[in-house]
């Protein structure tokens, strides 16, 4: 079924990177503290009079502030939620101010380890602090502050988009509506955490990481994209594997190579995959992100008790995860949605049947998508009582 | 679920009658709440802070339409997750039937509800009796239009064997409002033999 209606001009939707410059320095999880923090983001829609339309997104591992819409007219690829926000879309920006931003530590605008440290002059590259989850959130938290919205509708993202939604809701209780957390955990799993960890290790046995040292010309391509196409197993499922590729040769041929290079189309699709990622992912970043998610525990001080982690959050939840989702499986949302119900707090979990995997959180946008409009609608009603 | 594909609660008498228990602004539970418009119209009515648990996708999409808070969740399975008198009224409309344990199920909605309503078929009525002793067939009827093997009511009951289960369950039945048939006059007088259905107010011992 086909839902979203395509904004009757055809003119393409432009949405503007804008960066905001952190007004004081940035306390940090690990103690340490970051200097002259940028924060790259992006809006679309109107904020309201009343400021009370204001929808915030946040983004998963290599995700960026470019949620939707186009930066110019001539650009191939929309934000990396086109489908779900813009105009006329199930997110309507026609009816709500979408924020997003991108998260300290990352590369693609705001402060992370490729930025100059303002006490050397040069890049921070390894030097950069570790951070975390909530760090991420503490700076996003001085964004809203600074574009005037005392309290947002919603905070919505997957992944560890989700991630960082939970969090805010458990930081800033009162600054939110409605909380969507989509196929995410209030802790990483052991095995996320193992995942993660063979990937820095691919990324530290390339020899041009250079401990974190290494220039524009010789980047851990390899060791990076090593690290993507394990990363990107783990968001499909078998079946999706299955489906998509079989076990069909490359460039459809009838019989093996009898050799190493990629022989089955699976492996082509990685490869290319891999080499994608390199050019728009800094390895660097990769360590620093992969490590706030490794970190990520909701339960860390509460001593593992998430009734009481989440006794203060005060808004309504969504909560949604997806099948055939074994990054994030459906137990970790049940686990959220039991929690939130020993608080007698406001909540509707939803598990979407779904054969893409983790990835499904970006692909099944119709009935995602519907939830999330139905949702939304009611809790601006809800909004002003 | 099945039988409320045409959850219509001007022709369902047992949801009237459950309407009439709830209390304005009160905790209200409903289990196996379909697309959410009985607790919709509970909502709007009396204000009640509602939930409902539905274990169909498609359903649960339409739930969050109506505006209602709805968790997926399979009757079936353990409702532990449901905290302990966490609600004011639990709800259980002509669903018993289709769980695969009903003693289990009734344990568990008197332990999460202050009182529980739970709306029963009556495979007492004596057009059931009269289909099974004369037809020889298994019985079927407006409210119950499915064939033996395809239907999803798979723990028919008696009133008066759902009120011996609850007896064994220390189950305290409060009240019993019997849903009349075509002979209202009779179901009064004999409701195992003259209601189709009815709707027990449970509680636990």
């Amino acid at each position: 079924m086909k839902i979203e209606t395509q904004s009757v001009n055809e003119k393409v939707f432009i949405t503007t990177p804008q960066d905001f410059r952190l007004p004081g320095e940035l306390k940090l999880d690990c103690g340490r503290i970051l200097k002259e923090v940028n924060i790259r983001f992006e809006t679309a829609g109107t904020l309201n009079s009343d400021r009370s339309n204001a929808v915030l997104v946040t983004h998963a591992l290599s995700g960026d502030a470019h949620v939707c819409g186009r930066h110019t007219p001539e650009d191939k690829k929309a934000g990396w939620w086109d489908e779900m926000i813009g105009p006329g879309k199930l997110l309507d920006t026609n009816k709500y101010f979408v924020i997003c931003s991108n998260v300290i530590g990352g590369c693609s605008g705001s402060t992370g380890p490729q930025s100059i440290d303002p006490d050397t002059g040069k890049p921070y590259n390894m030097n950069f602090p570790v951070i975390t989850v909530a760090d991420m959130v503490r700076a996003q938290k001085q964004l809203i502050d600074h574009l005037g919205i005392k309290k947002l509708l919603a905070v919505l993202g997957g992944s560890m988009g989700g991630m960082q939604v939970l969090q805010w809701a458990v930081d800033y209780p009162d600054m939110m509506q409605a909380i969507i957390p989509i196929a995410t955990a209030c802790q990483f799993s052991p095995q996320n955490i193992a995942f993660d960890w063979v990937a820095r290790e691919a990324i530290k046995a390339d020899p041009n990481w250079n401990g974190g040292n290494y220039t524009e010309d010789s980047v851990p391509a390899r060791g990076l994209a090593a690290a993507r196409m394990l990363a990107h197993i783990t968001y499909l499922s078998e079946e999706s594997m299955s489906r998509k590729f079989g076990r069909s040769l490359q460039d459809k041929s009838d019989s093996y190579d009898y050799a190493f290079d990629f022989d089955f189309a699976v492996e082509s699709y990685l490869q290319y995959q891999g080499r994608r990622f390199v050019e728009r992912f800094d390895a660097n970043s990769y360590f620093y992100i992969t490590r706030a998610t490794d970190y990520f525990d909701l339960t860390a001080n509460t001593n593992g008790d998430l009734v009481k982690a989440l006794e203060k959050v005060k808004a309504a939840f969504l909560v949604v995860s997806f099948s055939s989702d074994w990054l994030f499986p459906t137990s970790q949302s049940k686990r959220i949605v039991d929690a939130l119900l020993q608080n007698r707090k406001e909540v509707s979990f939803c598990e979407i049947e779904s054969g893409y995997g983790h990835d499904a959180f970006l692909l099944e946008v119709d009935t995602l998508g519907r939830m999330v409009r139905d949702f939304l609608q009611h809790q601006q009603e809800a909004y002003h009582e | 679920m099945s039988n409320k594909r045409n959850l219509d609660t001007n022709r369902r008498r047992d949801l009237e009658i459950i309407a009439s228990l709830v209390k304005p602004g009160s905790r209200v539970l409903d289990l196996g709440c379909g697309t959410g418009v009985f607790l919709k119209q509970l909502k709007d009515e009396y204000h009640i802070s509602a939930l409902g648990v539905e274990i169909d996708e498609d359903s649960i999409v339409r739930c969050i339409g109506n505006g209602v808070p709805v968790i997926q969740g399979d009757l079936n399975d353990d409702l532990d997750y449901l905290p302990e008198k966490s609600f004011d009224l639990a709800i259980l409309s002509q669903t018993l039937q289709e769980t695969s344990r009903p003693d289990k199920l009734l344990s568990q909605i008197v332990r999460i509800g202050n009182q529980a309503a739970v709306s029963v078929i009556n495979f007492g009525h004596w057009l059931c009796r009269l289909q099974v002793a004369f037809r020889g067939k298994m019985p079927r009827s407006s409210h119950m239009p499915f064939q033996w093997y395809d239907t999803p009511n798979i723990h028919f009951c008696t009133l008066q064997d759902f009120r011996q289960l609850c007896a064994s369950l220390n189950i305290r039945v409060v009240a019993e409002y019997p849903v009349s048939g075509k002979f209202p006059r009779l179901t009064g007088w004999m409701p195992n033999l003259f209601a189709i259905g009815s709707v027990f107010v449970l509680e636990q011992q």
